[in-house]
């Protein structure tokens, strides 16, 4: 780690800030207020070793928030999320959304054990929660969740039995048939090297019948429990008249099952209950890495719940405010809002104003004022101001729940895609009955004695072992290959999507930008009264107190050596004034700042960036004008680049205004780009686009996403976005950068690639071998060995993928936390 | 060979046995985290935290 980054944050210090902290006795830089005060608490606590555990950082931030976890403790609202036992001990899974690496479930684990009354700390990084247990006399949820809190994690509270425990099952069998599967499938293994060397050497035949009895006897576990789900899965496939790869994979197996039993009784013959144990061996190995990868990412139980508050402050019939469970709100409640809260329902103001950040809703970057009687929508956040409203929809009715049943019903129609395995499946195993079929009448004709034992052994070396394995363990690479590139594999269509002449979408406010604002640009006036660094330093203490959204741009400025002589004052609307050093400085809008700098003409500005601008003077005269807006991100001009030179068709579709969305769209050099884009809007775009049968991949972040990225062919999500996108998303950027775009292109190209040699090799592996078979050429050692060897074919080639990719070509790549990828 | 009548079936209890107590952990949630556990080793007791009773404050 260098001294230019944040020991805590490892974002970039900015200029003029020294920050330090004494951690483990070495003095340490910090880039902020926050992070000395999280990397002192960590010290203190004796758990500073988190700094050598840790993996690379996933999100630059790790502050803490304010919340209010107290509402937790009300007993209607925790009831929801406590399941409490006989013996006083509670019990309840809390969701982390930013749970990537050890080192974070390390110090959740370290933070809480230890305390009175916590009986247990269980992880599931996979699925990012933790399960906690406590006594309920020594502590409350409240006060543990505050607790993780305080460590800069945003721990949100699960309801029990959802589609948690659905997950847990599914789990548990599939590493129960796997095990099984694995031990009996030696066995069987083991017991059929004992009949070929009887082969070879020779054996009595009552030992061999032994061996036999007793192969049979431990495959009967494999076939009647681990590989049930194929079985289930090729009756369900058949039931909707699509037959899939599970369709042949149960036919291979009640074949060479059931040839194996006639030998088995017969006393005499060959059996295969070993090629049996290692196809379901290896079937259940792929699908089990799958479903990992599945749920690693599925945050779609979650996805909702996260994203609105669990208690509100609800006006009570006398007018006192009292915290109540969201879930027990009326849709004529009256509830109270101030700065930090997220709106939980669809309301009117009563009375106050605020200023709401909706970008998550609309795309709008800037926050907008809502006054009385105007419409707040659920899943927003208010920046500033407070006000009481009258719920107008709760719940699936509010505009939240409107997107998310777009989104299901957008994933419904998807589904009704087959895989390419898929489709090859089907026909597959028509011709192979069909190719049987034609055996057996041949050869009733010519020698009715060997038609059986032929028609067998068709039947057998038809088996598609490889043919199966061919896509899932080429996936299996890939999204190994992916996660070492920065980016999670959710659903493998996204591989298949991505390639030439394809449109990829991308929404513009937290995706192409950073989705939160920074300052642009800035001129300076008078650089004798204050330099740049001055007026940032001085922009920054006065915005401090304003908890104006556009003051977080200028957080990064604090200066350390300086400080505000007395508290600054907030004009809503208009901007701070307060006094440094004997001066009174105002920052603010234009008629606000002057009216004590006085009017002057003012210099073009020195930028063509768009955004708000924010004035900064004093009584000698304007000092500086500032523009302040979201800004792209640093990889995205050269990312943007690539992509197109390698030929994407790249649009940008956002809900933000015509100016911003345009401004952004010309400094990335896109010329098909759509403003104020509602979800719908944004739908039909994709829909147009996938009418001209182009293949649609959509790259977003918000609320707004979601509907579109279940929609188009493919999606991409941001890992900061909204788990709504996440949840809706085929892969995620794991990192703060859309650099992984880039090796995302390229593995896909090369798992295609992988797939299709492997489903070529197989197919005509099996087509020669049914063809000899049907001629009755393959005596059934050989079908075995070709079986095996084939296999294994397949499964090497998947692993090339694993090759080290490309050098993309770029620019140099800046060392800010942008261009990092993270190890999750 | 006759020892084989009695050695297979005595190797068959004993799968059947590991195959029962792997079930049992299974459903005791012993394998539902198989990453952090392995950091564990790594991570434990190179410097005790401080433990105390104290209350969550």
């Amino acid at each position: 780690m260098t001294t230019d980054t944040c020991f805590h944050c490892e974002d970039a210090i900015p200029a003029g800030i020294n920050i330090v902290a004494t951690i483990g006795e070495t003095p340490q830089r910090m880039c902020c207020h926050g992070c000395r005060a999280a990397s002192e608490f960590i010290a203190a606590a004796g758990l500073d070793q988190f700094y050598q555990h840790r993996a690379p950082i996933a999100d630059a931030v790790l502050r803490p928030e304010q919340h209010n976890y107290a509402a937790f403790d009300k007993t209607d609202i925790s009831r929801q999320f406590v399941a409490t036992d006989d013996n006083g001990i509670c019990e309840s899974t809390i969701y982390i959304g930013d749970l990537y690496c050890p080192a974070c479930i390390w110090l959740i684990d370290q933070v809480l054990t230890g305390y009175e009354g916590i009986e247990s700390v269980g992880a599931n990084p996979a699925s990012r929660r933790i399960i906690v247990r406590w006594h309920k006399d020594a502590t409350t949820l409240g006060a543990i969740l505050a607790q993780i809190a305080t460590v800069g994690f945003k721990p949100e509270p699960v309801t029990p039995g959802s589609s948690l425990d659905a997950e847990r099952t599914d789990y548990r069998s599939a590493i129960k048939r796997l095990v099984v599967a694995g031990v009996f499938g030696m066995q069987a293994m083991m017991f059929a090297i004992g009949l070929y060397a009887g082969e070879f050497y020779g054996m009595e035949d009552s030992q061999a019948q032994l061996l036999r009895v007793v192969s049979l006897i431990v495959t009967l576990p494999i076939m009647g429990f681990a590989a049930l789900p194929f079985f289930r899965g090729a009756i369900f496939s058949l039931k909707q008249k699509r037959p899939g790869m599970d369709v042949p994979v149960s036919l291979a197996l009640i074949i060479a099952f059931s040839a194996s039993l006639m030998h088995t009784v017969q006393q005499a013959g060959d059996v295969y209950y070993d090629s049996i144990a290692m196809f379901v061996l290896l079937l259940c190995l792929s699908r089990f890495l799958e479903m990992r990868a599945r749920h690693n990412a599925d945050d779609r139980a979650q996805a909702l719940a996260v994203m609105l508050p669990a208690a509100v402050t609800r006006l009570n019939s006398d007018g006192e405010p009292e915290l109540v469970a969201l879930s027990s709100l009326a849709p004529s409640d009256r509830l109270q809002l101030q700065r930090g809260d997220v709106i939980a329902v669809d309301g009117r103001i009563y009375s106050g104003h605020l200023s709401v950040d909706e970008s998550m809703m609309t795309g709008e970057s800037d926050p907008v004022v809502r006054g009385v009687g105007e419409r707040v929508l659920a899943g927003t956040t208010v920046m500033q101001g407070d006000a009481i409203i009258d719920a107008a929809a709760t719940g699936a009715s509010t505009q939240l729940g409107e997107i998310s049943r777009l989104i299901e019903k957008a994933q419904h129609d998807r589904s009704h895609m087959q895989t390419l395995s898929d489709r090859f499946a089907s026909v597959f195993v028509l011709a192979v009955l069909g190719l049987a079929a034609l055996t057996a009448l041949v050869w009733w004709q010519m020698a009715p004695e060997r038609t059986l034992p032929i028609v067998l052994s068709v039947l057998i070396v038809a088996c598609p072992c490889a043919l199966a394995l061919a896509t899932p363990t080429a996936l299996a690479s890939a999204a190994s290959m992916l996660s070492r590139n920065g980016m999670l594999l959710i659903r493998a269509r996204i591989l298949d999507c991505l390639h030439v002449g394809s449109v990829i979408v991308f929404d513009k406010t937290g995706t192409l930008t950073r989705g939160k604002p920074e300052v642009a640009s800035s001129d300076i006036f008078d650089r004798t009264r204050a330099d740049k660094q001055q007026c940032l330093a001085i922009a920054a203490l006065l915005e401090a107190e304003s908890g104006h959204v556009l003051a977080n741009a200028f957080d990064r400025f604090m200066p350390a050596d300086m400080t505000l002589d007395e508290p600054a004052v907030v004009t809503l609307a208009a901007g701070v004034s307060g006094v440094i050093g004997g001066t009174e400085y105002r920052i603010g809008k234009l008629a606000f700042v002057t009216a004590i700098a006085g009017d002057r003409p003012l210099p073009a500005p020195s930028s063509d960036m768009v955004g708000s601008e924010v004035f900064l003077g004093c009584a000698d005269g304007l000092l500086a004008r500032f523009v302040v807006c979201d800004t792209v991100r640093s990889d995205a001009t050269s990312v943007l680049a690539s992509l197109r030179n390698a030929g994407f068709e790249l649009v940008i579709a956002s809900g933000d205004n015509n100016a911003a969305v345009q401004g952004v769209a010309s400094q990335l050099g896109i010329a098909d780009y759509h403003s104020d884009q509602t979800p719908q809007d944004k739908l039909s775009l994709v829909r147009r686009l996938k009418r001209e049968s182009k293949r649609v991949i959509m790259v977003g972040d918000g609320v707004n996403d979601a509907p579109v990225m279940a929609a188009a062919d493919a999606s991409v999500a941001i890992a900061n976005g909204t788990a709504l996108a996440r949840s809706s998303a085929d892969s995620v950027l794991l990192g703060n950068s859309l650099t992984p775009l880039l090796s995302l292109t390229q593995i896909a190209s090369r798992t295609r690639r992988v797939i299709r040699q492997s489903l070529i090799w197989a197919a005509s592996y099996n087509l020669i071998a049914v063809s000899f078979a049907s001629l009755g050429w393959v005596a059934p050692w050989m079908a075995a060995l070709g079986m095996s060897a084939s296999s294994l074919l397949v499964v090497s080639n998947a692993l090339r993928i694993n090759r080290p990719l490309a050098k993309p070509q770029l620019p140099a790549i800046d060392t800010t936390s942008e261009s990092r990828s993270v190890y999750a | 060979m006759t020892i084989l009548y009695l050695l297979i079936p005595l190797g068959l209890i004993l799968l059947t046995i590991f195959v029962a107590a792997f079930f049992w952990a299974t459903r005791n949630g012993q394998f539902d985290d198989l990453e952090s556990p392995a950091m564990s080793v790594v991570l434990d007791d190179d410097k005790a935290p401080r433990k105390t009773n104290r209350r969550f404050s």
